[in-house]
């Protein structure tokens, strides 16, 4: 593990996520964690973090919430619910994850070097655009903006699906896809509003 | 019967099978399946790790066009949007501030959602609504000594295990028993995850829970995995190769959407169900079950 | 009606009462009452002082009512009623306010908690002039006791009870007494063998005169009350007279069922449907199972166990017996029994061979078990490695909230069960806390670190059969994480032992429910008080000892059967107990005789009259809870202490302030 420091903006940050986490239904477990481990020893990809889900949650209880943010744990996590469902307390793991990722990416404090939250962009904005995912239009992108490697990787693989008729090129777009950009904006009106 | 039907991105591009198999297997069934209109993307994972209110809004917009529709369940086959969806109902009705911004943002959008609208994934559909003798009654091809094992994925029945068991699902196994399978109900890593989106971003960690899944399914002797999720399908079936590439292996497992082996044992057209595209052949499938 | 001279006395119960309601207030105002002649007030009315004050002003001041302003009558009413009654005044004539369970605990104003106090002591005020004096109703006590439950501490209690000279029957539902204890390989922490200083109590138990065996019998029924029981018995028949057995066993060898799953091995070998549990059972009887015995179940036998017997005991006519017995007191010691693991899937119990739980593994430890002490897996080989994982079911939400106690100690003691038949066999133990807490038990926990035991401070996530390495093919994988060393490790193992937590018994609800007692929100027996009264219930003179109070080691079972014996012979030595004098009564003349109060009794305290036409208490049997004087139409019933008028007075004294 490494070492872990608390800064003044940590203790600041700490203050905001913790009032956003236990606001969660049932965030107030985090409280009775009994740092039993079954969390991380069930996560498929923990042996892949810099600390597993059970360190995430002794960290966060002791304030340390720059170091869980600046880590690729949270981003790591591919929501299989394995955790949330073999909890002792009866923490949910996973929506905690999904708050720290929303508050890293709200805080800006994703590292630089992680991918998923740039693939968490591609997605949403292909839907904004066409109001569904269009899949090849994603990965283009991604491989494009932050992976050189994959198409060296992938290319045996596309041509194949591409064959198969799995690979269109082209996205339509629902009729509705406005509404999808509306929406966002709108809600994003009423967070404004509140704070 | 008939149920409006919500396919999912993956069913217009990666997952096409999925689509094509799963309407041709009701269509088997007597079931007429109407795609919802003007449907949009659940969100899925991504749009909970950014916005979740968001998240919601667009979700609820597909249950509020079903409400319009006239209709009060929607069919849905990908884990994911099952989820996604499910979730969406679960979160509006035990958080009153869910249901306000859900309700004000589709409001924005001329739209409107009163949350009563059930989410059914196709398993709970075919099990529960039709019944497994019903279904059996309708196979023409049966599927005798096949050894299936049946992938339920991570987002089949966690974290709400509303239709089948939260730990340990039996409803495929059910589903292939009456077709006359040989069920391999002993494959515990019926519920581990293949890594999902993550084969795209750390390909590595992916091809890993493929790989151990891949080694489960030969040590059970599997003649097939059948799959109820998209992505998971792609990740053991598509990346069948890389996995082998990776670790030096020679897996050459079948890997179908349970909706192309139901809807063979129920006499569709194998290339209505899009078995030809599939990445990893399917051929010896095919030969095991005579027509 | 002479004037009353009621003294009052306010407690502050340290800064409990008086950190909330204004004592000198209320103690001016009290004094400003109608007949109060004396108003105080005191820190603490509890104590000796306090108490003396009542005495003195009955002394000094004639006074003949009083009311103490204070706590819960349900913790001091006894201690000022019994200081009342040495100073000379009736006990029935002094009143307790609830000003602190009532009041300062639950208002969060001063000024509103002083005006409910005031309140609350002016109904009490009111209505003391209209008490009069009671005498409690003395039961005479039948001085036999019984114990339910064989196990050790049903045995314990038993004979303690009857070294006192006291008669006790001990009643046991299996064939033979020994519970749980008579499975255990060793005991911890001094590895003691479990059979060696457990057949001895049984072997005692089984030969003390005062000590009435009736094994194979279950209680069906439980009348009457404190020292007045009357249990019903149902002794069922073994079709074998017992009288005649001599326990030779020929008649299980001979039997022609071989394959009934052995509960006493856990499942793991067979017996025949005629069969003795264990060798060391008492009584050394047998037994022949009615659900497997072929003649009993009414197919064809030659009944080659009747050939068998020399003393001709088999008796397949025999039929179950019902008995009535009547005690004084009670001891519950039905015991736990092992959570089943089956739900917790991720272990896979049921499903992968070699995955046992901790009952399975000590009698695979025992030399008298299935495997004559060998320790091996399925297939006969031993074990190259063994896994112990902690906590299963216990301190989980999903499953038993409460820790299980003894987990921690029974798996060390497994640890070095293993390391003692297998020293070269690698043992893993995966636990969440390490909780040693006894006396020997951190000293046995060294011990085994330094047996080179492997400790990894993780709860188990899944034992799956999948191997990803040739080194994991073919064995269990245990997959935990190591979480002082913040990494996931993969312990492939040929044996994984459960240490799966106790529960209560599936029937200890209903049972409870015969005896007239309740259960706590865990499952178990609820004790009257959890520090201070931890072998008594809310019945008075049913006890409860050892593990279905709670999960505990056989060193506190034993402690605690020895409390419940003692509660039990405090009851019973003496040739009358007294009941509560606030009882209710009914006026024969004013009865109707409709019959309604009588089935509505919860204690069945009411019998109907022939004669008189009339219902009429069984004053021994009532507890006051006035459910027939509310449910009368005609008001008939009344209850001493409570009268109409009484009740009135305190809503008047209440409303008047």
């Amino acid at each position: 593990m490494t070492e872990l420091l608390t800064t003044p903006q940590a203790k600041e940050l700490h203050r905001k996520f913790v009032e956003d986490v236990m606001g969660m239904p049932s965030g107030e477990k985090i409280n009775i964690c009994q740092q039993c481990g079954t969390c991380t020893g069930s996560c498929p990809t923990s042996y892949l973090m810099d600390f597993g889900p059970r360190e995430v949650i002794a960290a966060f209880r002791a304030g340390m919430i720059d170091k869980v943010v600046q880590s690729n744990t949270i981003w790591l996590c591919t929501s299989c619910y394995y955790c949330t469902v073999r909890c002792p307390a009866g923490i949910k793991i996973t929506d905690l994850m999904y708050e720290l990722k929303r508050l890293a990416i709200k805080y800006d404090l994703a590292p630089k070097q992680s991918k998923n939250p740039a693939m968490t962009k591609y997605f949403i904005d292909s839907v904004h655009k066409h109001g569904r995912n269009h899949e090849v239009e994603m990965m283009a992108r991604f491989m494009l903006l932050k992976d050189w490697s994959l198409p060296f990787k992938f290319w045996q693989l596309g041509l194949k699906l591409f064959a198969a008729g799995r690979m269109p090129l082209t996205a339509r777009n629902i009729r509705g896809k406005d509404e999808l950009e509306k929406i966002s904006a709108y809600l994003e009106a009423q967070e404004a509003k509140a704070q | 019967m008939k149920y409006l039907y919500y396919p999912g991105c993956s069913a217009e591009a990666t997952g096409k099978a999925y689509d094509a198999s799963s309407r041709a297997m009701m269509d088997k069934l007597g079931v007429e399946l109407v795609e919802l209109d003007d449907w949009n993307c659940c969100g899925a994972t991504s749009y909970f790790s950014v916005r979740e209110l968001d998240s919601f809004a667009i979700a609820a917009r597909n249950l509020a066009i079903a409400q319009e529709m006239g209709d009060d369940e929607l069919c849905v086959i990908c884990n994911a949007c099952y989820t996604t969806l499910a979730k969406t109902n679960r979160y509006m009705a035990e958080d009153p501030h869910v249901f306000e911004a859900v309700q004000g943002a589709l409001g924005a959008v001329g739209r409107s959602y009163d949350g009563n609208v059930k989410v059914r994934h196709v398993v709970d559909i075919l099990i529960n609504d039709i019944g497994v003798e019903a279904i059996a009654e309708r196979v023409t091809r049966r599927l005798t000594g096949l050894r299936v094992a049946p992938y339920y994925g991570c987002q089949f029945s966690r974290p709400m295990g509303s239709f089948d068991d939260v730990q340990v699902p039996t409803t495929m196994d059910r589903l292939f028993e009456a077709m006359g399978a040989d069920v391999i109900t002993e494959f515990d890593a019926k519920t581990d995850c293949c890594g999902g989106m993550m084969m795209l971003t750390r390909e590595d960690a992916a091809l890993r829970l493929c790989h151990e899944l891949l080694v489960a399914a030969r040590q059970y002797r599997a003649d097939v995995i059948v799959a109820a999720c998209p992505l998971c399908e792609m990740n053991l079936e598509g990346y069948q190769p890389r996995v082998n590439k990776a670790y030096g292996t020679d897996f050459n497992i079948p890997v179908m959407y349970f909706t192309q082996l139901a809807g063979l044992a129920l006499g569709a057209d194998p290339k209505q169900l899009a078995i030809d595209k599939q990445v990893v052949s399917c051929a010896s499938v095919l030969a095991a079950i005579p027509a | 009606m002479a004037e009353e001279k009621i003294a009052v006395y306010i407690c502050h119960c340290g800064t409990n009462i008086a950190g909330k309601v204004d004592v000198e207030e209320v103690t001016r105002w009290a004094s400003e009452q109608p007949n109060v002649a004396v108003a105080r007030e005191y820190k603490y009315m509890c104590s000796d002082p306090g108490q003396d004050l009542i005495k003195q002003d009955i002394a000094e001041h004639g006074i003949t009512r009083a009311v103490v302003a204070a706590c819960s009558p349900t913790m001091h009413e006894p201690t000022f009623r019994k200081a009342a009654g040495d100073g000379g005044l009736n006990p029935y004539l002094l009143q307790m306010a609830n000003i602190r369970e009532h009041c300062s605990w639950v208002t969060i104003d001063g000024d509103a908690a002083t005006e409910k106090a005031k309140r609350i002591l002016g109904a009490q005020i009111h209505r003391l002039p209209l008490n009069v004096p009671l005498e409690p109703i003395e039961v005479p006590v039948n001085p036999n006791v019984m114990v339910v439950g064989g196990g050790i501490a049903g045995i314990e209690a038993a004979l303690k009870l009857a070294a006192t000279g006291k008669k006790v029957y001990l009643v046991e539902r299996d064939p033979s007494i020994g519970g749980h204890m008579a499975m255990f390989d060793k005991t911890f922490p001094t590895l003691d063998c479990a059979a060696c200083i457990l057949t001895p109590k049984m072997s005692a138990a089984g030969k003390e005169p005062n000590i009435e065996m009736l094994a194979y019998s279950e209680v069906t029924q439980v009348d009457g009350y404190v020292g007045n029981f009357k249990v019903k018995v149902r002794k069922k028949a073994r079709y074998i007279d017992i009288d005649k057995c001599t326990g030779c066993a020929l008649c299980t060898e001979a039997c022609v069922v071989r394959k009934v799953p052995n509960e006493f091995d856990q499942g793991l070998s067979k017996r025949s449907a005629a069969y003795i549990p264990f060798p060391q059972a008492v009584p050394l009887r047998a037994t022949i199972d009615p659900t497997r015995c072929l003649t009993l179940t009414g197919k064809k036998c030659k009944q080659p166990c009747v050939a068998a017997c020399g003393p001709e005991a088999i008796d397949f006519e025999q039929k179950d017996e019902e008995i009535e017995l009547e005690v004084g007191a009670i001891i519950m010691a039905t015991g736990f029994q092992l959570w089943d693991p089956t739900p917790e899937t991720r272990y896979s119990y049921g499903k992968l061979d070699n995955v046992i739980t901790s009952l399975e593994f000590e009698r695979i430890s025992n030399a008298s078990g299935p495997t004559g002490g060998h320790i091996v897996c399925k297939n006969g080989e031993p074990p190259k490695s063994v896994a112990i994982l902690h906590c299963v079911g216990s301190r989980d939400e999903n499953y038993q909230e409460f820790c299980s106690r003894v987990c921690c100690m029974y798996s060390l003691k497994f640890s070095h069960l293993i390391k003692e038949h297998l020293p070269e066999t690698e043992v893993y133990e995966c636990y969440i806390d390490m909780r040693t807490y006894g006396k020997g038990y951190e000293e046995f926990y060294k011990r085994l670190m330094n047996e080179g035991v492997h400790f990894i401070r993780g709860r188990a996530a899944e034992v799956s059969d999948v191997g990803l390495s040739s080194e994991e093919e073919g064995r269990l994988i245990v997959k935990v994480e190591d979480t002082l060393l913040g990494i996931t490790r993969r312990l492939p193992v040929d044996m994984v032992i459960l240490s799966s937590g106790l529960a209560p018994r599936s029937d200890a609800k209903a049972t409870s429910q015969i005896f007239g007692f309740g259960c706590s929100s865990n499952g178990f027996y609820l004790e009257r008080h959890p520090k201070l009264e931890p072998v008594s219930t809310i019945t008075d003179g049913i006890f409860i000892a050892g593990c279905c109070q709670y999960p505990k080691d056989i060193p506190d079972t034993v402690a605690q059967a020895g409390a419940a014996a003692a509660g039990a012979l405090a009851l019973v030595d003496n040739a009358t107990v007294k009941v509560e004098a606030t009882i209710a009564y009914i006026d024969p003349e004013k009865c109707s005789g409709c019959h309604i109060c009588v089935g509505l009794c919860p204690h069945t305290a009411i019998r109907y009259n022939e004669e008189k036409d009339a219902a009429e208490v069984i004053e021994a049997a009532c507890k006051g809870c006035g459910v027939c004087v509310a449910a009368c139409g005609s008001g008939v019933p009344q209850q001493r202490g409570y009268l109409d008028e009484q009740i009135f007075a305190e809503i008047e004294g209440a409303l008047a302030v």
